[in-house]
């Protein structure tokens, strides 16, 4: 396992850039470069280099989808969000003319993590194969029923000529799939979803969003340190802040950055890198969710630095 | 966990020590019950003096939570005073200053609690504003 990739990082909705937030953002980069060098191309990236995030990028509004690099031939992802048809265009740019297996998990399936599906331009390719991995009874029916009318023009079997093929995966059981080992386990959210844990040539991975943790629960609390143990990195839902999550957004099946931090130090986790962004958040607020998220563990650090990023899509991790 | 009461005229004090973490957080949770349960009957404050408490996590802060909902439900007040920076910084990056009525001192708190809990405790020799 080579690395990730993130295609999609935002919650529950894809959200795009406005014009007034790119207005806004070249305003105060014009502002911040007055007075600077710009005459040649590498004084215009020491500028970029040298602000924050949210000014010289954008965290992106694509809904769930991450690539694993398994350093093998086959692609490997976690969810279908609307970060798939970006994946599916770069794929295809890539191995154009070869045929391609695409193996796809499915931390759940709300419609924020099935979207991508029927704009996954592969897999309307002849002699392409998805397999579509999953814990849910629901899985082939959700996916199907998406394209179902009124809700799509085109029926599921009419452009798929029976590319996709599903594979149910029972939790708590080490599965091998295209070199890796994975598991899944059952997380709080309502409908249910799955925590994955791949395991591959000494490297561990897990993928835990959409899922809440009910904190007076000390046997849940374990049940993840363990899924969490010793990984390499933790994709994390840290949809909202820890008070939220406990009081007016309880029972609403997400997570918050200060248990992420928790859950990985109690782990020995390396890693922790934050995802399924709340869509109401501006780059700003995910920008300064991250400084505080590093802070907290900071000061709360009592075993080696675990490492704390915040996804945007595009973003690549190297394991 | 160490944990101390005091009675300020009608508010109650309780200071807990140390770190409130997934080990801690149920012997607090146990140890305010019937302190809650008194405030709420009699619509009486309390302040959790936090000066001694150098570290809380997620669940000491649930909580915390828990004792703030209690207390809304009877409409008594709750708050919480002379956090540690540490565990200010805690309040702030959980958002939990934001849900609960955090004082710089304690003196500060019961000012916000009623003048006779003030009193009381100037009157029990303890320093002004600090």
């Amino acid at each position: 396992m080579k690395g990730v990739r993130f295609w999609g990082t935002r919650g529950s909705l894809p959200v795009a850039l406005t014009a007034t937030g790119l207005g806004h953002k070249l305003r105060e980069v014009l502002r911040a470069a007055r007075g600077q060098p710009l005459d040649t191309d590498a004084d215009i990236e020491r500028l970029l280099a040298s602000l924050p995030f949210a000014l010289a990028g954008t965290y992106g509004g694509h809904s769930a989808c991450v690539q694993i690099d398994t350093g093998g031939s086959d692609y490997m992802l976690c969810d279908m969000g609307s970060g798939l048809r970006p994946f599916g265009q770069a794929a295809l740019a890539q191995r154009a003319g070869k045929a391609q297996t695409f193996h796809i998990f499915m931390s759940h399936l709300h419609w924020d993590h099935i979207m991508g599906l029927p704009f996954f331009v592969p897999a309307f390719i002849p002699g392409n194969k998805v397999l579509i991995y999953g814990s849910h009874a629901e899985l082939e029916m959700a996916l199907r029923r998406q394209q179902e009318p009124p809700s799509f023009p085109v029926g599921f079997d009419t452009i798929f000529e029976g590319r996709v093929e599903f594979r149910h995966l029972e939790p708590g059981v080490t599965h091998r799939v295209a070199g890796m080992n994975v598991t899944t386990m059952l997380q709080r959210h309502t409908g249910d979803s799955y925590g994955y844990r791949f395991e591959s040539q000494g490297k561990v991975l897990v993928y835990s969003t959409d899922s809440e943790h009910p904190l007076a629960d000390p046997a849940h609390t374990e049940r993840f340190v363990q899924f969490f143990r010793d990984a390499d990195l933790v994709i994390f839902d840290a949809m909202y802040s820890l008070a939220d999550a406990i009081s007016v957004k309880a029972d609403w099946g997400h997570s918050s950055n200060v248990v992420g931090v928790e859950l990985c130090q109690l782990a020995g986790a390396r890693r922790l890198c934050l995802t399924h962004h709340e869509p109401v958040f501006d780059d700003a607020a995910i920008d300064s969710m991250l400084a505080e998220t590093r802070r907290l563990e900071e000061i709360t650090r009592s075993a080696a630095p675990l490492q704390v990023s915040a996804a945007y899509d595009g973003l690549e991790i190297a394991l | 966990m160490q944990l101390t009461t005091q009675q300020f005229a009608d508010t109650i004090v309780v200071a807990p020590a140390g770190r409130i973490d997934h080990r801690s957080a149920a012997e607090l949770e146990a140890a305010l019950t019937p302190l809650l349960a008194d405030a709420t009957a009699r619509r009486g404050p309390l302040v959790l003096d936090f000066s001694a408490v150098d570290y809380i996590s997620s669940v000491g802060l649930r909580v915390l939570m828990i004792a703030a909902r209690q207390m809304r439900a009877a409409q008594a007040r709750l708050g919480v005073a002379a956090l540690q920076s540490v565990v200010a910084e805690i309040f702030s990056i959980s958002r939990f200053d934001r849900v609960l009525a955090v004082s710089g001192t304690l003196e500060e708190a019961l000012a916000q609690s009623s003048d006779a809990a003030l009193a009381a405790y100037r009157s029990a020799g303890r320093p002004a504003a600090t």
